[in-house]
Formats: structure tokens, sequence, C-alpha cells
């Protein structure tokens, strides 16, 4: 029976609580409170019942039939998150970790947020809850996902923009970190990835874990068994470890995490630390693969989508990795932008970027197998932040 | 003996305060590093603070910021700052000198090379920001197997029960973070810090060092009065953004002076 992480916040070598000291407390009571909520029959109804009536849970499994048909082998399932309320996953978590921030007794709550999806998400659940909050966003990620800036503004929202180092996802966090040290007292950090210091990798996991227990059900009420593999793009990770981990001691579904490969994990400019062998190091309050020098600063890493621009990876999955319960591949950008095009063309669905690397991972292994195998994707957000993007790749001027 | 505690005992037996100043290595340039640091120790510092630069300095404002910017495109590394240290040596054997930045850099030459390098160089001790007393027992044993002083920061949010653990884990000197916020930022609030450090000296048998917000002589002198050492980081570093490589080491040694004068006003 799989457990992790164990009581100190480790799974095997990787994750801890690597923070400076004035937040050592934070993060403590945070495990404090999360452990006494997360069984909570109150906690644990409220937050259903927010899934159901607000996110719009449980999101539908859908069979891309047409792409699979296309693709002629495996068929390809879709688990769509993209039809949750804000168009993503990240939703579901925001919720999780609001309703905590609420108990604790905090009104102002801050974020950092790549391609904006969960700082939409994290402004949506601040208006839901009247809470004060405060989103950081790198410069080039403003940039490249503006109309995810306005919807957070909409919402009331304070979008604070990062113009220190890469001017990515990872300078956001680290950005949220320096406000979260500066007002310990008076603020919660929604983080939104399933990484970052003990509790949050085992607390992001186990609310984003909806994805999977759902689809354990729907699965075998669809085709009348589990899926032969289940796939997610992993940046941070959170959707990924959502769909993995109902699955991990379900020893005959493989489980496969795609990472961002950005220009070719070879050319050094990808986002993926576990398919590049990246060797363990320490960012953002855990003991992660990290695409770093020999030197041990981190790199600028490099990917078409905001989400998964990020030189780290949630601890469970670098430990996934050395168990060998699960296998990371990286699709390159233009294999992901390939996948998109498909989607939307061949299923009348607009898939994120991020999530468009699981899609391209699925059409790349499904030809190669029979037609009876099941392939089941997380769709973990839809795409229309990122027609910008696309527009501009495809020459084109909105 | 190590340097650090005859330094201390130096003091204290002078009934004097510590000045312990701190700098990146590599700001604003490599070639400065080893002769701003002799011109901190013969204008008053006691220890010095030396920063390793990291990509992602989570806890330091933006002054630390940039310096850490300046530094790495420099070409700065935590080897070139294990170098400078050595060079420094050879003709400073007596101050104390502290590596203060971040894990990684350490985590990616290996702990049990870099307690060795540090031993042979002449690092007295060594800061990790985001390594807490829970992560620190591999680094803490190679630290111990070469003399080499870990030291612990406590901070405004640190209660009794984590001050017993550091306290018995800190070697050298304990530093504690005079505020809730990063390096550079806020104003001192001296009343918090008096409240505060009975309940430090209680557990913590080494001499109290206290930085975070401490930028001038007043600021100095109020807070040496309080306790064993004075941190001055973030004023230090912004004398030397305002400064070129001309006039830096002029313009440093000046405010070395003029907090030394605070700090023994106290």
């Amino acid at each position: 029976m799989y457990d992790y992480p164990d009581i100190t916040g480790h799974f095997g070598q990787f994750g801890g609580i690597y923070m400076a000291e004035t937040l050592i407390p934070a993060v403590e009571e945070l495990r404090v409170q999360y452990l006494r909520y997360r069984d909570d029959p109150e906690f644990k109804a409220e937050f259903a019942y927010e899934l159901k009536h607000y996110v719009g849970r449980p999101s539908p499994i859908y069979h891309a039939k047409n792409w699979s048909d296309r693709l002629g082998g495996a068929q390809i399932y879709l688990k769509r998150e993209d039809l949750n309320h804000t168009g993503a996953h990240k939703i579901n978590n925001a919720i999780g970790q609001a309703l905590l921030a609420r108990r604790m007794g905090k009104k102002r709550v801050i974020a950092e947020t790549g391609a904006g999806m969960h700082g939409v998400a994290t402004a949506t659940v601040a208006a839901r809850y009247g809470m004060e909050c405060i989103v950081y966003m790198g410069a080039e990620d403003i940039q490249r996902q503006s109309p995810n800036v306005y919807r957070m503004k909409l919402l009331g929202a304070t979008v604070v923009p990062v113009t220190s180092g890469s001017r990515t996802l990872k300078d956001a966090c680290n950005e949220a970190i320096r406000d979260w040290v500066t007002n310990v007292e008076s603020t919660f950090y929604i983080f939104g990835t399933a990484a970052g210091p003990h509790p949050y990798p085992m607390m992001v996991r186990d609310f984003q874990c909806v994805i999977g227990n759902e689809a354990k059900i729907q699965m075998p009420e669809m085709i009348g068994r589990q899926p032969d593999a289940v796939i997610a793009c992993v940046g941070g990770g959170s959707n990924a470890i959502g769909l993995f981990y109902p699955y991990i001691d379900v020893p005959d579904v493989q489980i496969i995490g795609v990472e961002a490969g950005g220009h070719g994990v070879e050319s050094g400019m990808h986002a993926a630390p576990l398919t590049a062998n990246c060797p363990v190091g320490v960012l953002h309050g855990n003991k992660v693969n990290l695409v770093q020098d020999e030197n041990g600063q981190i790199k600028e890493t490099h990917s078409i989508s905001a989400g998964l621009d990020y030189p780290g990876v949630g601890p469970e999955h670098c430990w996934l990795k050395d168990i060998g319960r699960a296998q990371y591949v990286a699709i390159n950008d233009d294999e992901a932008m390939s996948a998109f095009h498909d989607l939307c063309r061949f299923e009348g669905i607009i898939p994120a970027l991020e999530s468009s690397h699981a899609l391209a991972h699925a059409a790349k292994i499904a030809p190669g197998m029979s037609k009876d195998k099941v392939l089941l994707v997380n769709l973990s957000g839809r795409g229309d932040k990122d027609i910008n993007t696309v527009a501009r790749l495809s020459g084109i001027t909105l | 003996m190590s340097r650090i505690q005859g330094t201390f005992e130096k003091l204290k037996q002078q009934q004097r305060r510590a000045l312990i100043p701190f700098f990146t290595a590599g700001d604003p340039s490599p070639s400065v590093t080893v002769p701003l640091m002799h011109a901190l120790a013969s204008s008053g510092a006691d220890v010095i603070e030396l920063g390793v630069p990291f990509s992602d300095p989570m806890a330091d404002g933006p002054t630390i910021q940039r310096a850490s910017e300046r530094a790495l495109k420099q070409g700065m590394s935590l080897r070139g700052v294990l170098d400078l240290v050595a060079e420094f040596r050879r003709t400073n054997d007596a101050t104390p000198v502290v590596l203060m930045g971040y894990g990684n850099p350490i985590e990616a030459m290996g702990w049990a090379k870099f307690a060795q390098r540090c031993a042979d160089v002449g690092v007295d001790g060594v800061l990790t920001v985001d390594f807490p007393p829970e992560e620190s027992s591999e680094a803490f044993e190679h630290l111990q197997r070469h003399g080499i002083d870990p030291i612990f920061l406590l901070a405004p949010t640190t209660e009794e029960a984590r001050i017993r653990q550091v306290a018995k884990l800190a070697r050298g000197y304990v530093y504690y973070v005079s505020l809730k916020g990063v390096t550079g930022s806020g104003s001192i609030d001296l009343s918090a810090i008096e409240q505060k450090l009975p309940q430090l000296r209680q557990h913590i048998k080494l001499p109290i060092g206290v930085g975070f917000g401490i930028r001038d002589a007043a600021t100095a002198t109020a807070v040496a009065r309080l306790c064993d050492g004075v941190v001055v980081g973030s004023r230090i570093v912004q004398e030397i953004e305002n400064s070129n490589e001309a006039n830096v080491i002029d313009h440093v040694s000046a405010l070395i002076k003029e907090l030394r004068l605070a700090v023994d006003q106290a």
C-alpha cells in the first residue's frame, strides 16, 4: 500500500520543508490545521458541495472517437477538466485551500500564476468568499496570457507583474514567498501546484484527487474497466497527481507524465527536469529534480506553455519516477501545437497548450497500440487563454 | 577555539558588541570582493558575512536581489566564492568569514566536498537561509566534521520549542531576524526585539546577532544595546550599488567606520 509522504513531508529523498525560518511556523500551522480539517465531515461536505454546485463536478469523460479513428490505434478518452468553472482543474485546489483559509481566519490570500489559470481560480474563490486577493505573475507571462490578466482584474484581484529573473512562473513564486514572509500573520498562500514545502504537495494532491477518484468510477461505467494508461501534463504536476494518485495502487494501469520538451530536451531549452534527468536540488521549499547549471543556479526554462514553464516539478512525481511507478516523457513545442490543432479540428475542443502536451503524447503512442486499448488523457484546461499565442505562432494578428 | 568563538570572547572581555557586515561576493565585480573584505576588516568589522549569489533569492528584497544578479552576470559561483575566501586568508588569518546564501549551490557541489573546501580555504561558518534545522542533518554532519560553525536564523515567529532545537544545533552565533519580511524591508521595531530577546537568551547560550532593518548609526547603536552583534546587509549593498569601482572601497570603508563608532557607543 502506497503511503506517502512520511510524517516529515518527504517522499523518499524528495519534498521536505526548505523554507526560511520566518515562514516555518506558518507552514507548521498550515500542516496542523490541514490535518485537523481534512477528515472533518463538515469541511468535507462543504468542499463536496462547492465542487458539485460551483465548479460543476463531476467533470465528464469524453471518448475522442474521431481523433482516435484517425490515429488508428488505441482509443483516447478525455477527462474534461476544461469544463470546470474557470476552465481548468486549478479551481479544485483553490476552493480547498480557500475553505481552509477561512477556517484559519485569514482574510487575505496570495497566489503565484504562470498561465494565469491558478490566478483566475484564486481570484474567483476570493471573490466568492470575500477575501482580498493578490496574484503574482511574471511580466513575460502577463504578455502571453493577457486575457487571463483581465479576468483576474474583473474578479477583483490585484495582479502584480514580476520583473525579476526570467519573469515567469518561478519568479512569481519567489515574489509570492516574499509577500508571505512579510505578511505571514494575515495571509494565506494559495499555492497552485503539488510542490512547495510540506504540507502543500500532499494537500494540493488531496484536493486534486477528485479527478482520479471520479475517473475510477466513470471509466468502468463507460467501458467496463479501467484504462490501460492515464496520461497528464506535468509542470509542477497538480493535474497529473490528481489523476495519478488514485491509480497508484492499481497495478495494471500505466501512469505517464508528460513534461514540456520546449525546443527539445537535447537542446537544453526545455522544462522537463524528470525526462532530462536533471540533478536533485532545493527550490521553493522542496527538494526535487531541477533544471539547473553545474553551479546550482536555476536555469531559465523554455516552453510554449506558460503553465509548464517551470524548472522544478512536484516531489511526488520525482518519487513516482524513482520507484518506477510512473514514466515521464517530454513533448516538444511543435508536437504540442499539432495536437492542439487536431483536437480543435477533429473533436471541436480547444485545449490548453499545457494539456496539449498530454494529448500529443497520446497521439504519439496510440497508433502503435491495438484498437481495444484505452488511454485516458487529462484535458486539464481549455485553450481560450492561448488563442493569442497560437495566432501569433501561426503568423496571424487578432 | 574557532575564529568566531574567539572573536566574540575577545569582544566580551572588552565589553563591546560585534559589527557584522554583509555583502554579496562578486558584486560589483569579483576583483573587488577581496579588497572589500580587507576594507571591512580594517574599518572595524568583527565578522564578515559573505553572500553567495543565487538565481532565486526568495528571502531577499530588491537590493540584495540586484546584487545577486550583478554577481551572477560576472560569473560568480560558489566555487568562485571559496577561491575568493582563500585569497582573503592569505593576508588575513583573524577575521571570521561566514558564507550566507541558499542551499542549492551547496547541494549541487555536495555537502562533503563543500565542507572540506570551507575548511581548506578558511571559512568559519555557514548560513543557509532555506535550510531549517529539520532539513539540516546532512549539512550539519559534514560541517561539524570539518569544524565549520552552522549559523541558524531565528525569527519573530519562532516559538519556544524551535528555539530549543536551534540552541542544540547552532554553533558560533545565532542570527535573529528582527522583522517579518525580506532583507532591506521595513523599519526596525526595537521594543519587539527587546521583548523577544529574553526568551531567546533563556535557551541560546551563544552570542546573538540581530539583523534586518538596520540602516543607520542610530539604529545600530540602539540594536547593539540589546544584543551581542549587529548585522548590516542591505545598507552596505546599497552603498556598493551607488558607487563605482574606483570609489566603492572608500565609500564602504566610511560607512563601516561610522557603524563601528555607533556600535561602540552602545
